[in-house]
């Protein structure tokens, strides 16, 4: 098992002639993901990549059976993307495009209230379940497959913490890049619910960053519900307040949304945290 | 991006929410014109910041004469509030307050939803009264579809028993026209703080708070165009022009480094072994040599940097790139600080070999380089 994402998930890739898309594209089917087609709204190619293109969703859906979805479109054509795949029933959406209107992400949480479709980022890097499937932009050289689960609101700092882990053999089930926006598509409670239910999962590593209180709701969720061990690092403990840390996210506003308010609720849910990132496969280890 | 007082006034002005007559000035002499066309003695000097508290740090004075106002112009317009210099005076006229209320619409990120906050006690710090007076602050959640309704406002202003029905009449529409303003401009905040009810029981804002989401500017010209360059820190502007994040701190070691998490991070270790970082500086998931040597361009103008701190992991990025825009700019630039550079990922070999050239040393792990970097520090004259 592994969650969300498995070597069966039939993806396109919306955007998939851009630049981005189109880089993407190969990489993910490098690394062994189906990747069945392409969607190329503004018309310009029926091929990308060495698999069929269409300009909607749609044919692609139609024609190649897709249940997932990775999203490359600029930021001013996400919305739109998101509820053309949403129409044509994917299960699966992820948004890779930074930039995206918190509004529109209001409104796309709305919309999806009672969906079961399951919608990733935006601003986020992906995920992927080592050996079986990448959809997103991580390199995927650095993964090894095995029982840690990995959730983070971060990229790089994501890349950094599983190649420590892959070097200590301590494989991933899935590693998941919520994003950096303040209203992710998905939090940290709705994907430890997937690792809660996931038989390979063993462990988790959440790498959580300044800003709002998703950290903090995740504790208390971890503490009454999750059955298996949990190792947490946050990110911007020196951070200033009221100033934007890169993500759009990541802001102390009127106190709130501290690093040390989150470490103080997972410490008090019981969760170890690490104080800088080399710290964590010590922790897991210990467990 | 937040705008000044006086921007968001003049937005208000267009969605017809009611302000103080008032103007702007950059210079005392100013004042003269004002207190003849106002044709009213009371004024109130505002000065105008991108920064809460300015009351408290005395950048907000009232007079009624216009030599001593002048002499405060003066004052305020030579203030540094929080780091800020003052370029601009907001001039109002007085107002007689028979009530103050607090109100605010902002995107409420834990509950996926907009929220409308109220209090009956206007004029105070709204934290202030979260932490002293929670029982004052009142809420309402507002979905997108199908946005705020009117039993909303309702339920609000049944809590005020104690005002006039024409001053109800006039919060309630107060209210329905900031939401439009909050919906219009895709805020993040509108905050009117206070929203005074007059002598003659007209609604006024006082004061105006307007944030706006960044990522929505495209769509909003009109809005981006309240930016003013000039106003901002030059550090933090010349890397908006590059499309660099990167934020001033205290400290003296020059942060670089690819993904705002990472950046944090970076910070946070160089903290941990007792080093201050100078700055917060992401380049981004996807940066080539270019976005490496306008970095460094921008870090090396901070005479507070003593030593420069380079952590890249290279998933997109490749390290061989970073390598070239490193070795430009300290050829280019003569960067004669020490230099710290962690470098790992694509390309790293490549990377490596072209910094050996140079004789600049590489570290693989970042708790090293952090360690060396600090090193540097204590070493550096003082």
């Amino acid at each position: 098992m592994s969650i969300l994402i498995d070597q069966n998930s039939r993806i396109i890739v919306q955007g998939a002639a851009g630049v981005e898309g189109q880089f993407h594209l190969a990489k993910m089917i490098e690394y062994g993901s189906k990747v069945v087609a392409g969607v190329d709204p503004a018309f310009k190619t029926d091929r990308v990549g060495g698999i069929p293109a269409y300009p909607t969703v749609k044919q692609a859906v139609e024609n190649h059976q897709a249940d997932t979805s990775i999203i490359f479109v600029p930021a001013p054509f996400a919305y739109d993307a998101v509820l053309e795949a949403l129409e044509h029933g994917l299960s699966l959406i992820v948004i890779i495009t930074e930039g995206v209107p918190v509004n529109d992400m209001i409104k796309i949480k709305q919309l999806t209230k009672f969906s079961s479709t399951t919608i990733i980022g935006p601003n986020c890097p992906g995920l992927i379940s080592p050996g079986k499937a990448k959809l997103g932009i991580m390199p995927g050289h650095i993964h090894l497959p095995g029982s840690t689960g990995v959730i983070s609101r971060s990229g790089t700092l994501t890349y950094e913490v599983v190649q420590s882990l892959t070097k200590a053999n301590l494989g991933q089930s899935t590693c998941v890049g919520i994003g950096g926006d303040p209203i992710p598509g998905s939090t940290f409670i709705d994907i430890l619910k997937h690792f809660n239910e996931d038989p390979q999962t063993e462990q988790v590593v959440l790498i959580g960053e300044i800003g709002g209180s998703e950290e903090e709701k995740a504790a208390s969720y971890i503490q009454q519900e999750f059955t298996k061990p949990v190792v947490s690092f946050i990110a911007g403990k020196t951070a200033p307040p009221e100033k934007t840390m890169g993500h759009a996210g990541a802001i102390v506003s009127g106190g709130k949304g501290t690093a040390q308010g989150k470490i103080q609720a997972l410490i008090n849910a019981g969760i170890k945290v690490a104080s800088i990132p080399d710290e964590i496969v010590n922790l897991i280890k210990n467990k | 991006m937040k705008i000044y007082e006086y921007q968001a006034k003049n937005l208000f002005s267009q969605h017809e929410i009611p302000v103080p007559l008032g103007k702007t000035i950059d210079n005392p002499q100013q004042l003269d014109s004002i207190f003849s066309e106002f044709n009213s003695p009371g004024i109130v000097l505002k000065a105008q910041v991108y920064t809460g508290g300015r009351g408290k740090a005395g950048g907000v004075k009232l007079t009624d004469d216009l030599d001593q106002a002048k002499i405060l112009a003066r004052e305020i317009l030579d203030m540094n509030i929080k780091g800020l210099p003052v370029k601009t005076v907001l001039v109002e006229q007085q107002i007689d307050i028979k009530s103050e209320f607090y109100l605010s619409f902002i995107q409420d990120r834990d509950n996926s939803c907009f929220k409308l906050i109220f209090s009956p006690q206007g004029g105070m710090d709204i934290e202030e009264l979260a932490r002293v007076n929670p029982d004052k602050i009142w809420m309402k959640a507002i979905k997108y579809f199908p946005g705020l309704q009117s039993y909303q406002i309702r339920e609000i202003l049944t809590q005020l028993p104690e005002i006039s029905l024409s001053a109800k009449k006039s919060l309630y529409t107060a209210i329905n026209k900031l939401y439009n303003l909050f919906i219009a401009t895709e805020s993040s905040l509108v905050e009117i703080n206070p929203l005074v009810i007059t002598g003659e029981d007209k609604c006024l804002a006082c004061d105006a708070k307007v944030v706006i989401d960044d990522n929505a500017l495209f769509r909003h010209p009109q809005l981006a165009s309240l930016r003013i360059p000039e106003h901002e820190d030059p550090f933090e502007r010349e890397a908006k022009e590059k499309k660099l994040n990167y934020v001033k701190l205290d400290g003296n070691v020059g942060c670089m480094v690819n993904g705002a998490g990472l950046a944090m991070t970076t910070m946070d270790v160089i903290k941990h072994y007792q080093g201050q970082p100078a700055n917060f500086l992401d380049i981004g998931g996807g940066a080539k040599s270019q976005q490496v040597y306008d970095a460094l361009s921008i870090i090396v103008k901070d005479p507070a940097v003593k030593v420069i701190f380079i952590n890249i992991f290279g998933g997109i990025v490749r390290c061989d790139q970073v390598a070239e825009g490193i070795i430009q700019a300290k050829n280019k630039l003569n960067i004669n600080h020490p230099m710290v550079i962690r470098l790992i990922g694509t390309n790293d070999q490549l990377a490596y070999k072209l910094l050996k050239n140079e004789n600049l040393q590489v570290f693989t792990e970042m708790s090293e380089a952090a360690k060396q970097a600090v090193k540097y520090l204590e070493e550096s004259p003082k």
